[in-house]
C-alpha cells in the first residue's frame, strides 16, 4: 500500500470516529465514550499526517505540539468549572486562528509555486474572514465573560461595521475573482475579519451570550471546513462541516430559547434597557429572611429550585447541593428548573451543578419542570431574573415578550434570592418580584443559601 | 478531488450534522460544545504540513503557530470535555 493510501485510509477511519463520536456525545450514557472515539480520530489523523513526504522538518513540529499539548493540558485541567464559558470562547477562537494561519500558510505557498487558482483563492478568502472573525470576536466574548470587558462600542457602530463587511467583501471578490495571487490583498481580508468580529461581538449583552458562543463554536468548524477547500482534503471539511452543522443546531435552540432571531442577536434590535432602578416596584415588595425561608421549606412535600447567573457569579451550587441534601432529610422532594439560556452558555447551570455533584436526573428542563410548578409548594429562584419574568408571557409590549419562561409564578410560594432589585440584563422590570406569592430574600446566592440551610438544620 | 466532489461531502457532511444534533438533553450542551470544538481543531493536520513543508519561513512561522493553536485547540477541549463528563458520571457510579 501507497503512503498516499495509508494516509487516505487513516483520514477515513478519522471521520467515522468523529461522526460515531459526537452521535455519543448526544446521550449521557454514551458521551464519555464519544468523546474518546472524538480524541482516537484525532490521534490517528495526526499520526497519519505525519508520515506525509510533504513534511520535511520535524523538529519545529516537535516544539509547536509539545507547547499545544502543555497549554491545553494545564488551561483544560486547572479551570474553574465557573469559568467554562471563558474556556469554551478561548478555544473556539484558537480553532478559528488557527485556520486563518493555515489558511494563509497554505496560499502563499501555493502560490509561490504557481499553482493558484480562483477556487483556492475564493477558499482562502473565505477561511480568512471567518476565522478572523471567530477569533477576534471570541477575544471578545472572552474579555466580556471575565467582566474585564464593558465597553458596549459607539454610536455609530453599526455603519461602521457595515462598511467594513463591505470592504472586506470587495477585497474578497478581488482575490477570487480577479487576482488569486494578491498576497497584500489577503492580509488585509484577514485585519477586515479581525475588525468585523470585533465591531459584532462588541455590542452584545451578556443574556445574549450562550447565543454567541454556540455561533463561535459554529463558526470555528466552518473555519476548519473551508481550509479544507484550501488544502484540498477531504478530512478536514467533513469533520469541519459536522462541527459547523452541530452549532448551529445549538445556536438555533438559545435563540429559540430566548424568542429572537439570530439576526436580531448580532444586529442590534436588542431588548432596551429601562433605566428605572429600584423604585419601579416601590413598597410593593415583600422582603423575607433565612428564617422565614426555613419554615416554609418545613412544611413543603416539593420544593424546585431554579438557578440562574447569579449562582454562577456566587460560586454557590456546592451551598445549593447542601440545601438539597438537607430537604432530602426531611423528605422533601427537590428538582431543579434549568432554563435553556439560563447562564453564559448552553448548558451552563448543568455543568457547575454536577460539579457539585447533583445528579442529573434531578435537573428538568423547561418542558419538563413547568407543567410541575403548580404542584410546588416553595420555588426558589437563585439569581436568575428574566427566564422567571412573567412579563414575558403577559405583557405584549415588553421587550421580552414571547420568550419562553419557566412558570416559577404557578408555585405557591416563591422565593427569589437576589443581592438587590436591579432589573436584569435585559433592564426589565420584573413583576414576578412583586406578586402576592412572592418573597423576596436580599443576599448574596452562596450565604443567602448556607443561612437557609443552617436555619433548617437548627429548627 | 474536483470541487463538486468537494462540495458534495460539504454539505452531506452538514446533513449528517444536524441529524446527529438534534436532540441532545440540556445536560450535554457544554460537553457537546467543546468536544466539537475539539473536532473542529483537525485544522492541525493541515498545520502540521504547513509548519513542516520547508517551503519559506513566512510559511513555516505561520504553520507552527498554527500548530501550537490547534493543538491547545485539540488537546484543551478533549481534556476539558472528560473532565466535565466524569463529573456526570461520577455521582451515578457511587450510588450504584
Amino acid at each position: 500500500m501507497s503512503r498516499a493510501n495509508v494516509i487516505d485510509l487513516g483520514y477515513l477511519v478519522a471521520a467515522v470516529l468523529f461522526i460515531v463520536g459526537l452521535k455519543g456525545l448526544g446521550r449521557p450514557r454514551t458521551a464519555p465514550r464519544g468523546n474518546l472515539m472524538g480524541a482516537t480520530g484525532m490521534l490517528i489523523a495526526v499520526l497519519v499526517t505525519l508520515v506525509d513526504q510533504s513534511i520535511l522538518s520535524y523538529q519545529f513540529l516537535a516544539v509547536g505540539l509539545a507547547l499545544g499539548i502543555a497549554i491545553g493540558a494545564l488551561l483544560a485541567l486547572r479551570v474553574q468549572m465557573t469559568s467554562m464559558p471563558e474556556l469554551v470562547a478561548l478555544f473556539n477562537g484558537f480553532g478559528g486562528g488557527a485556520s486563518v494561519l493555515v489558511a494563509a500558510s497554505s496560499f502563499i505557498e501555493i502560490n509561490e509555486l504557481g499553482n493558484s487558482t480562483g477556487q483556492i483563492a475564493v477558499a482562502a478568502a473565505v477561511t480568512s474572514l471567518v476565522g478572523a472573525m471567530t477569533l477576534s470576536g471570541s477575544m471578545i466574548a472572552f474579555g466580556k465573560l471575565q467582566g474585564r470587558m464593558t465597553w458596549n462600542g459607539f454610536r455609530g457602530l453599526p455603519i461602521v461595521r457595515i462598511l467594513v463587511a463591505l470592504v472586506s467583501l470587495a477585497f474578497a471578490v478581488q482575490i477570487g475573482g480577479f487576482q488569486p495571487e494578491s498576497q497584500l490583498s489577503l492580509w488585509l481580508l484577514i485585519a477586515g475579519g479581525f475588525l468585523l468580529g470585533i465591531l459584532c461581538a462588541v455590542p452584545i449583552g451578556g443574556a445574549d451570550m450562550p447565543v454567541v458562543i454556540a455561533l463561535l463554536n459554529a463558526l470555528s468548524g466552518v473555519a476548519a471546513s473551508t481550509t479544507g477547500f484550501v488544502l484540498d482534503n477531504s478530512l478536514l471539511i467533513i469533520a469541519g462541516s459536522l462541527v459547523g452543522a452541530s452549532g448551529l443546531v445549538l445556536t438555533q435552540i438559545m435563540c429559540k430559547a430566548m424568542n429572537r432571531s439570530l439576526f436580531d442577536v448580532l444586529f442590534g434590535a436588542a431588548p432596551s434597557a429601562v433605566d428605572a432602578g429600584d423604585d419601579i416596584y416601590g413598597d410593593q415588595v415583600t422582603s423575607t429572611s433565612a428564617e422565614e425561608i426555613a419554615m416554609l421549606l418545613e412544611i413543603a412535600e416539593r420544593v424546585v429550585i431554579v438557578p440562574g447567573y447569579g449562582m454562577a457569579v456566587a460560586q454557590a451550587q456546592h451551598a445549593v447541593r447542601e440545601l438539597m441534601q438537607t430537604l432530602h432529610a426531611s423528605d422533601v422532594e427537590v428538582s431543579f428548573g434549568i432554563h435553556p439560556v439560563a447562564g453564559r452558555m448552553p448548558g451552563h447551570m448543568n455543568v457547575l451543578l454536577a460539579e457539585a455533584e447533583i445528579d442529573y436526573e434531578h435537573l428538568l428542563d423547561m418542558d419538563q419542570v413547568n407543567p410541575t410548578f403548580k404542584r410546588a409548594d416553595v420555588t426558589i429562584v437563585i439569581g436568575a431574573n428574566d427566564v422567571v419574568n412573567p412579563a414575558a408571557r403577559n405583557d405584549p409590549d415588553s421587550p421580552i415578550a414571547g420568550m419562553p419562561i419557566l412558570d416559577v409564578d404557578d408555585s405557591r410560594t416563591v422565593v427569589v434570592v437576589k443581592r438587590s432589585l436591579s432589573p436584569g440584563f435585559a433592564g426589565i422590570a420584573n413583576p414576578l418580584f412583586i406578586a402576592d406569592n412572592t418573597l423576596l430574600y436580599f443576599s448574596d446566592a452562596r450565604e443567602g443559601i448556607l443561612e437557609v440551610t443552617k436555619a433548617l438544620t437548627e429548627s | 478531488m474536483t470541487l463538486l466532489i468537494a462540495f458534495t461531502l460539504f454539505t452531506l457532511a452538514v446533513f449528517l450534522g444536524l441529524e446527529l444534533i438534534s436532540k441532545v438533553p440540556a445536560t450535554l450542551h457544554t460537553p457537546l460544545m467543546s468536544g466539537s470544538n475539539a473536532i473542529s481543531g483537525i485544522t492541525l493536520i493541515g498545520a502540521l504540513v504547513s509548519a513542516g513543508a520547508d517551503h519559506s519561513t513566512l510559511t513555516t512561522v505561520l504553520g507552527f503557530f498554527a500548530v501550537v493553536l490547534a493543538t491547545i485547540n485539540v488537546v484543551g477541549g478533549f481534556v476539558v470535555t472528560n473532565r466535565m463528563l466524569s463529573m456526570f458520571t461520577k455521582r451515578k457510579k457511587r450510588e450504584s
